[in-house]
């Protein structure tokens, strides 16, 4: 479907057929240079903002941080690396203190890499699920006319609408010993102070906070779906679940796919909310917790595990877009040109 | 056509990710190259140089910096002093510090540097080291605050306000105050009886445990890092002090939702009349004293940290003020630094900020003791305190300590592993 709706767009200029072949010529030509043009400044921008950081990141990732000499008790320059830093997270290994490298000791950065890898994935795949599922429940009810809809809309957006870091210290109050969470159900939980209830605690938060999110993405794909199709299907016999099996999913999946998309690429950068909760404490340390703390104690070394980080999160975006179809720009040209 | 379609999706992928993932990466090159013992490179520039200057600190919570410069502004209206206000979380202001250095800013010629700073800014080089013509005059300051300002034997900032946990107890409970830890931990039996929770301090895993577990490993007689940084964590006094903590949770003396407390929590629970004891800082007094939901307003006092057999060690809060090796004006910075260590710019800190001074002397000043009452506990609490570990690594040295003691804590594993953890932990953080 996607491919049909794009030719024209793809083929526009040279489709056109003029009276005289020089002149599409030049239309074409000037068209070209015209575009490039336009896209000049923002084709710049990216350069600045995204593609200088990512190559100086990998850059730096294959720097050493700088080392104590012993004998000046300054910090000295640490000279190139190699694949150094990239071992150091993947085998987590340390270096001795004698030289060479040991099994990086619990209690350091090193030691926790694969940990707050699968922490990272855990929390993905969970609060994705929960949200996907959720969301598509509030769509619908959304997407049904209704008095007071618009209140319902607006009302499923708080959440939404508060910055992260305050949802944190919300629900930071509301698990705390003598918190809400406790008093409402009487229990003695310490939600900050012991691995699962930490992770549930995380998993709560953010699927208050971005459900919404997912909800309202599910929702414009739903509106796109003309009532007509539902017509004739209630007239051909079809049950509200055929309905719903055969018309509602599968007209709905390309919306569904880019949102749940962008809710993965999100959830594996996660940080503000562990962050503050339960600052990585109790099996929550995330990949980007990890980075920003081990900024603090290096910064090639960061590098090379936020290099390790964008890698990953790279696979999984590649994964999603051209195994499972999930296709941002597609999407959005067909669900413009679907009306 | 068909390449194409190949390449979109994974172009899109590769922008979506990296867009995703760039602000990971920031930041600037390594540390600054090292100079030799003497005065060379840029500490060597500017001895004399005179001239405006810029103040950092962060946010101006109590006022107290404005009027200060005020007044030196009109005293030396060639060497004016601008105030470079930074936000109020300890972190960020670390970074901008960093980011400055890094830059060689010589605009940020002086700045509040937080005591556990203070050593890995002055290894990296960027800290003027306060001797010869940048010296200044220490006498008279507690001993703790030179320590936590003193790095390879050199001092390189000036201490300008300090900090140290005092034992807060309900004296309707107990009318004397434990002077050892065991004697508190046989208190705990009045707790008990009126169905409170015996003792909290901060424990949950943040710089807070540090604080706490410092406090009981240099209480007992063990240290973290000797005097030279290196890790010397690995003794029995050590493992004697982080297992008084681990002991006390195991038996519920220290109460189970301890674990989630950072300073706050502790003072809501001590104010709701729920703990016998509790270890803190000296901004507790005020609040315990005056909050509409405190109900022990009249039925607490302050003592110093109990220790082995006597006052406990405790950490060493505060900041020191320091000079950029950047600087173009370091005699008028010079200037500045005696004037905060100065007694009447003291003074000035404890009245107006509740700022604990850092010359002795204030401590015994009867007109600051009846306006600020836990300064005689605080004095023995600042003179037996210890500094958390002087060493240029210190977010990873505080990291090994915060995780292992966690851990013990939670009786995840043994006092000796958590120990043993912990110096492998602090020595891998030094080898690189």
């Amino acid at each position: 479907m996607s491919t049909e709706l794009q030719k024209p767009k793809t083929t526009a200029g040279g489709g056109q057929k003029l009276p005289g072949r020089e002149s599409a010529d030049r239309k074409e030509a000037t068209q070209g240079r015209w575009a490039y043009t336009l896209l000049a400044p923002s084709l710049v921008l990216l350069a600045i903002v995204i593609i200088y950081p990512v190559i100086n990141a990998i850059v730096m990732s294959f720097q050493k941080d700088s080392g104590l000499d012993a004998t000046t008790g300054f910090f000295s320059e640490g000279g190139p690396a190699g694949f150094d830093n990239y071992i150091h997270w993947l085998v987590q290994q340390c270096t001795a203190p004698g030289g060479g490298s040991v099994a990086c000791p619990p209690g350091t950065l090193g030691a926790q890499f694969w940990d707050s890898m699968g922490t990272t994935f855990f929390f993905t795949l969970v609060t994705v699920a929960f949200e996907t599922v959720l969301g598509f429940w509030m769509a619908i009810i959304m997407a049904r006319a209704f008095r007071g809809r618009s209140l319902i809309r607006a009302a499923v957006l708080v959440p939404w609408a508060i910055p992260t870091a305050v949802t944190a210290k919300l629900w930071f109050f509301i698990f705390a010993f003598e918190g809400i969470a406790n008093k409402l159900f009487g229990t003695q939980i310490l939600w900050t102070g012991s691995e699962w209830p930490a992770k549930w605690a995380i998993i709560i938060a953010d699927v208050w906070k971005t459900t919404p999110f997912m909800a309202l993405l599910i929702l414009a794909g739903l509106q796109l779906i003309p009532d007509e199709v539902y017509e004739a299907a209630r007239v051909d016999g079809a049950s509200t679940w055929q309905r719903f099996r055969l018309i509602t999913l599968p007209l709905v999946r390309p919306a569904l796919m880019v949102a749940i998309l962008f809710r993965v690429l999100d959830a594996l950068r996660m940080y503000d909310l562990p962050a503050i909760m339960t600052q990585g404490a109790n099996g929550t340390t995330t990949l980007s917790i990890l980075v920003v703390q081990q900024i603090r104690q290096g910064f090639n070394t960061a590098a090379a595990l936020s290099t390790i980080t964008f890698l990953v999160i790279f696979l999984v975006a590649f994964i999603f877009v051209r195994f499972l179809g999930a296709n941002a720009v597609d999407a959005a040209t067909s669900s413009g040109k679907a009306k | 056509m068909k390449s194409k379609k190949l390449l979109l999706p994974a172009a899109i992928a590769g922008v979506l990710a990296m867009s995703l993932t760039a602000c990971g990466g920031g930041g600037g090159g390594g540390g600054s190259a090292s100079s030799g013992g003497g005065l060379s490179g840029d500490a060597a520039n500017n001895l004399d140089g005179r001239g405006p200057i810029t103040y950092v600190q962060g946010k101006d919570n109590s006022n107290v910096v404005r009027p200060l410069i005020d007044k030196w502004n009109a005293a030396h209206p060639n060497e004016k002093v601008t105030f470079k206000e930074q936000s109020d979380q300890a972190d960020q202001q670390h970074d901008d510090l960093v980011q400055n250095f890094q830059a060689k800013n010589p605009n940020y010629d002086v700045m509040s540097v937080d005591v556990v700073w203070t050593a890995e800014f002055a290894a990296k080089g960027w800290l003027q080291p306060l001797k010869d013509k940048t010296s200044i005059p220490t006498d008279g300051m507690l001993d703790a605050t030179i320590k936590s300002a003193t790095y390879n034997g050199t001092l390189y900032a000036a201490p300008q306000s300090s900090d140290g946990g005092i034992l807060y107890y309900r004296s309707d409970l107990v009318p004397t105050p434990p002077k050892t830890w065991d004697e508190m931990m046989s208190m705990c039996s009045i707790a008990k009886a009126h169905n409170i929770g015996c003792y909290a301090g901060q424990f949950q895993k943040y710089e807070g445990l540090t604080v706490n577990a410092a406090e009981a490993i240099n209480s007992a007689g063990g240290k973290i890092v000797d005097d030279s940084g290196k890790a010397a964590v690995n003794t029995d006094q050590a493992k004697a002090g982080l297992n008084n903590l681990v002991q006390a949770y195991k038996d519920g003396n220290i109460p189970t939702e301890a674990i989630t407390y950072q300073e706050e929590q502790g003072r809501q629970a001590f104010e709701d009349g729920k703990l016998l004891f509790l270890r803190n800082w000296p901004y507790v007094y005020n609040l315990a004293k005056t909050d509409g939901s405190s109900t022990v307003k009249d039925t607490f006092k302050m003592a110093p940290l109990p220790g082995k057999s006597g006052p406990g060690a405790s950490s060493l809060g505060g900041h020191n003020v320091a000079m950029s090796v950047y600087s173009k004006n370091k005699a008028t910075v010079s200037d500045f630094l005696k004037f905060i260590t100065s007694e009447e710019t003291q003074r000035f800190y404890a009245t107006q900020g509740s700022l604990a001074p850092v010359l002795t002397k204030l401590y015994d000043d009867q007109a600051l003791v009846a306006k600020l009452p836990y300064l005689p506990v605080l004095k023995t609490s600042i003179q037996n305190a210890v500094p958390r570990p002087v060493t240029p690594f210190y977010p990873a040295v505080t990291k090994a300590v915060q995780d292992n003691a966690y851990a013990a804590l939670k009786g995840e594993k043994s006092v000796d592993t958590a120990i043993s953890d912990m110096q492998k932990a602090i020595e891998s953080a030094g080898a690189k």
